[in-house]
């Protein structure tokens, strides 16, 4: 019985992968194997495929993606170990990355491929590098604050005065990152106490386009998100962020923080060449041009990489210096399960 | 999650699944000889047992100072505090509902009865969670627990109608004319009467809305109303398998656990066969004269917020989607992976339901029951459980991320719909004919295969659809365990809504949609069947 279910699925499987068959081309000077690459995707699964599509078709590299969440998909990196079918991991933010670094999964990555990024937006071991970055925004309902009612700082909304008023996606990657930084930056007594004002005051929702959009109809006054939520739905239709605008913190605030997207090359993958042609790629011009040109609305960072001119200029952005590759998940979930927001 | 047979669970004779450790002794005397059709019945149970053995295992290796952190804290107390809530509203609203639908299209003259009576079945071919999109399409406000109690009780109200209607077409109404003949009233026939009659019928409804509620994820993730199903979810997506998870998983096996012990409480011990020679006759029907408007009102809003509403959603969205929602590179391969999965998990529940069929057909006994009622139990735990627990097992095995895994779980959640329906087949084929093939020389599997297999071919593709419906629709065990690169119509219906394109997830609703009609249709019959008319 059990022998058809294999071939069943192996049918399943060809017939998915028939339909985005590969040229056959070595643009990268990497012999294509016929298995291709596992990816094992945290980012938009629609960014991804963007990428992964872009780069079959120059290199003839066939791409397998498993699409999750950041601690989701880390934790199962670690788990597997050695074993893991993964042979690239990219994930939103840094946190993730941090902790499949210091479980040692993590091959070196060459050279070349680091020198596609500029060292403020990769950890100096370069075992992952930056692939894009995203800032944490406040989103607001106009109708409902004005920009002298917004918080002067992410750690504002943990006073009485802001119960009831706003509300983030805890159980999102993207707002972990966010604590983790703060974590990084005030310590755990500051971020556990914040925690817990946090569970009092702010309405959670499941991600962050639910957040942008209950703001959008009114349900509440403000979240906070990351940046391209608002100007992706701004590109397509407006309808649920048409009467939302962005606060950006800025002053080196912990609200200010811009999170890095990882990638990276496992050290127990065995297609190590097209693996790490993937990353390369991604960090290289092809990649960075889907981000600027895209519908991701994330900001490029590779060296000399243009962001999407819609977007406010990173530069501009004041963000908090913070190591990414010191950023703890596991600590985070922790407090958070602590407070009883997980 | 949409459609199970419906009496999951009403067979679950609830003996403490150790028990099956008994030696095998007891075998011997219950009657039958440990043969391979007993071997594999156990070694199936046995399977069946290995979500419970883990969340037991995990307790164990958790340790008490960390389980009870992670069990006796205000999170659990809230999780709890909504899960009773959302069960304690929905199934006692539920049961009114399916009650008084089911006298108005079986017992009154209301106009189109039979049409009304499909009309009331047919929303269990809308997964819950497209009734959960659709209202959060229609009232982007609605959240918390009675949005909650109001999406649950249109998405599952039919598991307690068919059940309800099924019952009331099969009374017979001499009971009924004696009681009027002694004086009572017609409410008071109906209270004194019909209801208690309704019992077993409405208490096995209950229990498989019940157990849905627990189990269901997506409905509620939309409208924002956390259970402890979607907080595992949570926790598995911030840390995989972490002790978190694995801790809320064991309080929502007890909270299943508990429906399951409630249920068998609720049942009593009363005799429901009629007595007496010839058979019933049919009930008369109440005309409802001036009433018919009033009668009409209830199945005809229902049939408005239950299948208008999901309608009315997806060609909204279809039609703002236009053609460019309807990417065939990516419908093609999602629609050819479901139906190979469930196809394929269809097929291996069937065959693995065999062995516990035929022995509790053919050779019942106390082992045999309480194998069957492990299978039971285990069907009724949670998607999320599962997976959970065969993520963590397999996760060093050949097998992980293969589709062996998925069907491994799919062929745990769904074996009972497989059993309730192959067993019914099994004990309409005569022992006689299987006796008269191995009289003729064939071996028992030969004879089991060529006789009564063959006779119960219909009962089986009917179980066998039930199952492929479950796995069309099913979400959290796929989400978790599916091979690298299987996107499902759940899945990818999932990944587009949570990303809140919605216009992109309504094609892969429609198909889902589509594909569970007829199998809606075949269990509507079924129902029908089973009261004999």
């Amino acid at each position: 019985m059990k022998l058809s279910l294999p071939s069943l699925a192996a049918a399943a499987t060809l017939a998915a992968g028939l339909l985005a068959a590969p040229l056959a081309a070595t643009a990268q000077g990497v012999k294509p194997t016929p298995e291709g690459i596992v990816v094992y995707n945290a980012q938009h699964a629609s960014l991804t495929k963007a990428w992964a599509d872009a780069f079959s078709k120059e290199t003839g590299i066939k791409v397998t993606l498993r699409n999750g969440s950041d601690t989701e998909l880390g934790n199962q990196i670690v788990q597997e170990g050695a074993a893991s079918p993964a042979d690239v991991f990219l994930t939103e933010n840094s946190p993730a990355m941090a902790l499949v670094d210091s479980a040692g999964l993590f091959a070196p990555l060459d050279a070349a491929t680091l020198s596609e990024v500029p060292a403020n937006f990769r950890p100096a071991h370069g075992r992952w590098i930056g692939i894009a970055a995203r800032s944490t925004v406040f989103v607001y309902n106009k109708a409902k604050l004005t920009p002298a009612q917004l918080p002067k700082s992410m750690l504002d909304l943990a006073t009485p005065a802001w119960k009831g008023r706003w509300a983030a996606s805890p159980s999102g990657a993207d707002f972990q990152a966010i604590v983790s930084a703060l974590l990084e930056l005030k310590g755990e007594a500051a971020t556990a106490a914040w925690l817990k004002a946090m569970k009092e005051n702010a309405t959670p929702y499941k991600g962050n386009g639910t957040v942008l959009k209950a703001v959008n109809a009114g349900q509440i006054e403000g979240g906070v998100i990351y940046h391209y939520y608002y100007y992706g739905d701004q590109a397509k239709t407006g309808e649920n962020s048409n009467n939302t605008q962005l606060h950006y913190f800025r002053n080196q605030d912990a609200g200010a923080f811009v999170s890095i997207s990882g990638g990276g090359v496992l050290a127990s993958s065995k297609h190590q060449p097209e693996a790490q042609a993937f990353v390369k790629w991604i960090a290289g011009k092809g990649g960075q041009d889907i981000l600027k040109t895209g519908d991701a609305y994330e900001y490029a960072v590779g060296t000399g990489a243009q962001s999407n001119p819609k977007l406010v200029p990173l530069a501009e952005l004041q963000a908090p210096k913070v190591e990414p590759s010191k950023l703890n998940s596991k600590k985070v979930t922790d407090l958070m399960t602590q407070a009883g927001l997980l | 999650m949409s459609a199970l047979p419906l009496d999951v669970g009403a067979d679950a004779a609830l003996k403490p699944a150790v028990a099956v450790l008994l030696p095998a002794p007891a075998a011997g005397r219950s009657g039958w000889r440990l043969s391979w059709v007993g071997g594999a019945a156990l070694v199936v149970s046995l399977l069946a047992l290995l979500p419970l053995g883990f969340v037991l295992w995990v307790g164990v290796q958790t340790g008490w100072d960390t389980a009870s952190a992670l069990i006796f804290r205000p999170r659990v107390g809230e999780l709890l505090l909504n899960t009773a809530l959302l069960v304690v509203l929905t199934v006692p609203l539920c049961a009114v509902l399916a009650v008084a639908l089911a006298w108005l299209t079986e017992r009154s003259d209301l106009p189109g009865a039979r049409t009304w009576a499909w009309l009331l079945v047919a929303p269990l071919a809308v997964p819950a969670f497209v009734h959960s999109y659709a209202w959060m399409t229609v009232a982007p406000g609605l959240h918390g627990l009675p949005a909650g109690v109001m999406v649950s009780l249109i998405a599952y109200f039919p598991f307690l109608y068919l059940p309800v209607a099924a019952a009331l077409r099969r009374l017979d109404p001499g009971m009924e004319d004696s009681a009027a003949s002694l004086g009572l009233g017609p409410w008071a026939v109906f209270f004194r009467v019909v209801l208690p009659q309704l019992r077993l019928a409405v208490c096995g409804g209950s229990l498989l809305v019940g157990l849905h509620l627990l189990a269901e994820y997506g409905l509620y993730v939309m409208i924002r109303f956390d259970t402890f199903t979607t907080a595992i979810v949570d926790q598995f997506q911030s840390t995989y398998n972490g002790p978190a998870a694995n801790m809320l998983s064991g309080v929502l096996v007890v909270c299943c656990f508990a429906l399951l012990g409630l249920e068998a409480a609720a049942r009593g011990k009363e005799r429901y066969a009629r007595v007496g020679t010839g058979a019933a006759r049919m009930p008369s029907k109440r005309k409802l004269g001036r009433m018919a408007a009033l009668g009409l009102l209830l199945p005809a809003l229902l049939s408005v917020l239950a299948l208008g509403v999901p309608l009315f959603t997806l060609g909204r969205w279809l039609l703002a989607g236009g053609a460019a929602v309807w990417r065939l590179d990516e419908l093609g391969p999602s629609l050819v992976q479901t139906l190979g999965l469930a196809l394929a998990g269809a097929l291996l529940t069937s065959v693995a339901a065999v062995p516990m069929a035929w022995l509790s057909i053919r050779s019942p006994g106390r082992l045999q029951r309480v194998l069957e009622a492990c299978n039971y139990m285990v069907g009724s735990l949670p998607g999320v459980v599962v997976a959970l627990a065969l993520v963590t097992v397999t996760v060093r095995l050949p097998i992980y991320q293969t589709a062996i895994t998925v069907l491994l779980a799919y062929l745990l959640m769904f074996l009972p719909r497989a059993l309730i329906s192959l067993r019914a087949g099994i004990a309409q084929a005569p022992v006689e004919l299987e006796q008269a093939a191995r009289s003729l020389g064939r071996t028992p599997a030969q004879a089991l295969w060529a006789v009564t297999l063959r006779l119960a071919a219909p009962s089986a593709a009917a179980g066998a659809a039930l199952v492929g419906l479950g796995i069309t629709n099913e979400l959290t065990a796929t989400l978790m365990l599916a091979p690298n690169g299987t996107r499902t119509l759940a899945t990818s219906f999932w990944a587009y809504s949570s990303e809140i394109d919605y216009a992109a997830a309504a094609p892969y609703a429609l198909i889902m949609v589509l594909l569970s009609l007829p199998m809606t249709w075949l269990l509507y019959q079924q129902s029908k069947r089973t009261a004999g008319r």
